[in-house]
């Protein structure tokens, strides 16, 4: 499957892994709950952490290193519960993974994702990849500090 | 008043961009309605029951004369040359075609303008008290606070998909003419003993159909943490707010359910938290950056004495009563404000045509520095206005049609689109205001009923602010007939308070003789110069409520 990762659209290898049936081989992305109950079967495999947008950060925090990429979902587009997840995990825990959003995601919250800190995408199906690459650059100015940017506009006019 | 720099023009031009893909993607169908909708409402963008309606964010209801020009132009060219200023003192053009609206976008960002959150569930544009900066009352200025607060949430990338939208209001006076305590956030600019300035900072109060007055969260937030301590709120509603039934969805609900103190620490974390990661404080050289575009105008040094005012005000009745009813006093020496009416009959209220637009400009640039306010109940200020000019300025706003001397009286109604209009109405409001305003036309009667707020909403969502008029009017819906229940007690100022519903509703032809009973019960109850409001707190509903349902 092709993803947007760093502004580039490339291909993508990790599985997203629901629980039911066996634990596929190779990079897999796995529940809350399910890392929660199967910490021992999955310790020493590289592993992706999927975050509901009810789900408290605060609960992994000191496991952070455990994850290679921390998957957020947006059930749907009007859920913004994601962006503030992603923001605390850059910002506040130095979460230096990837953070990816998936669910209903396209074109149009790219600019706003990215600044708080998502670097990679999983656009939802029949969406153009290509036209939502170009999301990164409708806006050249930002007034708020955020994961992209540290200082206020006023310190940079 | 602020003027942007280029960085300030690019955003709102990259908008105004933006917006025309989107338009464009929505047009060829590569944009699902309900995929548009979310984006198109972050650009004041509705559908409305007959056409698409444009909410412009006015922010803090200040405009130049130069951009009522161009209001006036874009009513003319795109819209059926007429204009509605809001509760929220903005503006709505109600007949743009979807495919012109990029355009409209490009003409009001020449003149630094835009419809950036005026709808949806985000941080919305924000409103101030109408008088900041002439008012005597004011101890600091709130325009420059809420010109930042407008910059800082500008497309803030955490907060454009919260639970349900959100309101800030600022004042900076004794007096609160904001209704702070009726927003989502509400900021009251104060000085502390040692002369700093900082925030007085009220959560949860709101309207809609649990009306709720907003609670005191911090009552001194120094101004360098302003934008910092907003975050946190911002973030705690953000990830708490409740997303599963759009009527529990406001912070007022969040506050509620958490109760005062809980809301509060987990505000006051978030805060410790954010300052810790290294947060940017407000610059005092970014205060004094933005506060530079809102000193004072070339005041002249003029006595408060003015002889031309006098002898008119001795000599033509008319003058007079309007100078009573619609100027107010000036904190400058030889100046006023001066209101002009948007009530009268056959107008809904608010309303303004192209014409009356280019009108008001010219007004403004000859008689207060170009420049022009937009009230929350729907009118316009001139606030800086020579005494001395003031008879031949009232002779103008007569011809234009804005003269009623009328402000706070019964006539000066607030009122939603209604029916006519809105999707979500119940019942039409507009033609009962009209109803209201033709009944109540003998001027003496209204001076004799004193200071009265009448607030009107066509449904439950209060965008007419009924729950806090002094008498409030709901349309309701029972069984497809449209019928208006009366509430009585309701206040926006410092005694906020919530009016209470005195008992069944009346139908359209019902709703004016129940209102002649209950003036008619206040009359006849009130001590000597006891207003409306005053004589009800004193006497409670029971009487209204007697008189009103005598014969049922
Ligand atoms: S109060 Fe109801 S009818 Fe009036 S504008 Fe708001 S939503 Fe529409």
């Amino acid at each position: 499957m092709q993803i947007i990762k760093d502004k580039a659209i490339v291909e993508d290898h990790w599985i997203h892994y629901s629980g039911e049936g066996d634990l596929p081989k190779g990079d897999v992305i796995v529940s809350f709950d399910y890392w929660a109950e199967n910490k021992d079967k999955l310790s020493g495999r590289r592993l992706g952490l999927r975050l509901e947008p009810d789900s408290l950060v605060k609960n992994i925090q000191s496991d952070l290193d455990d994850f290679a990429l921390i998957a957020i979902n947006f059930p749907s587009f009007n859920d913004g519960r994601g962006y503030s997840i992603a923001k605390i995990l850059r910002d506040r825990y130095g979460y230096a993974g990837e953070i990816r959003a998936v669910g209903d995601v396209m074109r149009d919250q790219l600019f706003y994702m990215q600044r708080c800190g998502f670097n990679a995408y999983e656009i939802k199906a029949g969406r153009d990849i290509q036209d939502a690459l170009k999301a990164f650059d409708d806006f050249s100015v930002k007034y708020q500090t955020s994961s992209d940017e540290p200082l206020p506009l006023y310190r940079r006019r | 008043m602020y003027i942007y720099d280029k960085n300030d023009q690019h955003i709102v031009e990259e908008r105004a961009a933006q917006f025309r893909g989107q338009v464009e993607r929505r047009l060829k169908g590569e944009l699902k309605e309900e995929e548009f909708r979310p984006l198109r409402l972050q650009n004041g963008l509705y559908l409305q029951l007959q056409a698409y309606m444009l909410r412009v964010a006015v922010p803090y209801g200040l405009l130049s004369s130069r951009q009522f020009r161009m209001l006036a132009h874009i009513a003319n060219k795109y819209d059926r040359s007429y204009g509605h200023m809001t509760t929220r003192q903005n503006i709505q053009f109600n007949w743009p075609k979807l495919e012109d609206v990029p355009n409209i976008l490009d003409d009001l960002a020449s003149v630094q303008m835009h419809a950036i959150q005026t709808s949806g569930n985000c941080i919305r544009n924000i409103s101030a008290d109408q008088y900041a900066g002439v008012a005597k009352d004011e101890i600091v200025d709130p325009r420059p606070y809420a010109e930042i607060m407008r910059q800082w949430s500008t497309f803030h990338p955490e907060f454009a998909y919260l639970p349900r939208k959100f309101k800030f209001a600022f004042t900076g006076a004794v007096q609160d003419r904001a209704a702070i305590k009726f927003h989502d956030i509400g900021y009251r600019a104060v000085k502390n003993e040692a002369g700093e300035i900082g925030f007085q900072i009220y959560v949860g109060g709101g309207m809609g159909r649990t009306p709720m007055i907003g609670k005191l969260v911090n009552d001194f937030v120094p101004e360098k943490d302003l934008l910092i301590y907003t975050e946190a709120i911002m973030r705690v509603y953000n990830q708490f707010g409740r997303r599963d039934n759009k009527y529990k969805a406001r912070i007022k609900i969040l506050v509620h359910e958490l109760k005062l103190e809980e809301f509060t620490r987990r505000v006051e974390d978030e805060f410790t938290a954010i300052c810790e990661e290294g947060a940017v404080p407000l610059d005092q050289a970014e205060i004094e950056r933005v506060s530079a575009h809102f000193v004072d105008p070339n005041y002249e040094n003029l006595s408060g004495e003015s002889e031309n005012l006098d002898h008119n005000l001795r000599d033509n009745k008319d003058f007079s009563l309007w100078y009573k009813y619609n100027v107010e006093s000036h904190k400058k020496s030889g100046y006023a404000i001066v209101n002009l009416s948007l009530k009268k009959k056959g107008v809904p209220p608010g309303d303004i045509t192209d014409v009356q637009m280019l009108l008001v400009a010219d007004l403004a640039d000859h008689y207060s520095f170009g420049e022009v306010r937009a009230t929350h109940e729907q009118n316009l200020v001139l606030a800086d206005v020579k005494k001395d000019d003031l008879f031949a300025l009232w002779k103008a706003v007569r011809d234009l049609g804005f003269g009623e001397p009328n402000i706070g009286t019964l006539q000066d109604i607030i009122c939603c689109p209604g029916l006519d209009f809105c999707t979500l109405a119940n019942a039409r409001s507009l033609p009962i205001a009209d109803k209201i305003i033709r009944r109540f036309d003998d001027f003496d009667y209204l001076y004799d009923l004193g200071i009265l707020k009448l607030k009107m909403s066509g449904c439950i969502n209060a965008c007419g602010h009924h729950h806090v008029g002094h008498i409030g009017i709901l349309g309701v819906n029972k069984k497809d007939v449209e019928y208006y229940q009366i509430t009585l007690g309701g206040s926006a100022d410092d005694n906020a308070s919530i009016g209470k519903i005195i008992g069944p509703g009346f139908d359209q032809d019902e709703i004016v003789p129940a209102l002649e009973k209950i003036l008619a019960t206040y009359i006849s109850l009130r001590l000597e110069g006891e207003e409306f409001l005053s004589t009800y707190n004193r006497v409670g509903m029971e009487p209204f409520k007697e008189q009103l349902y005598a014969n049922h």
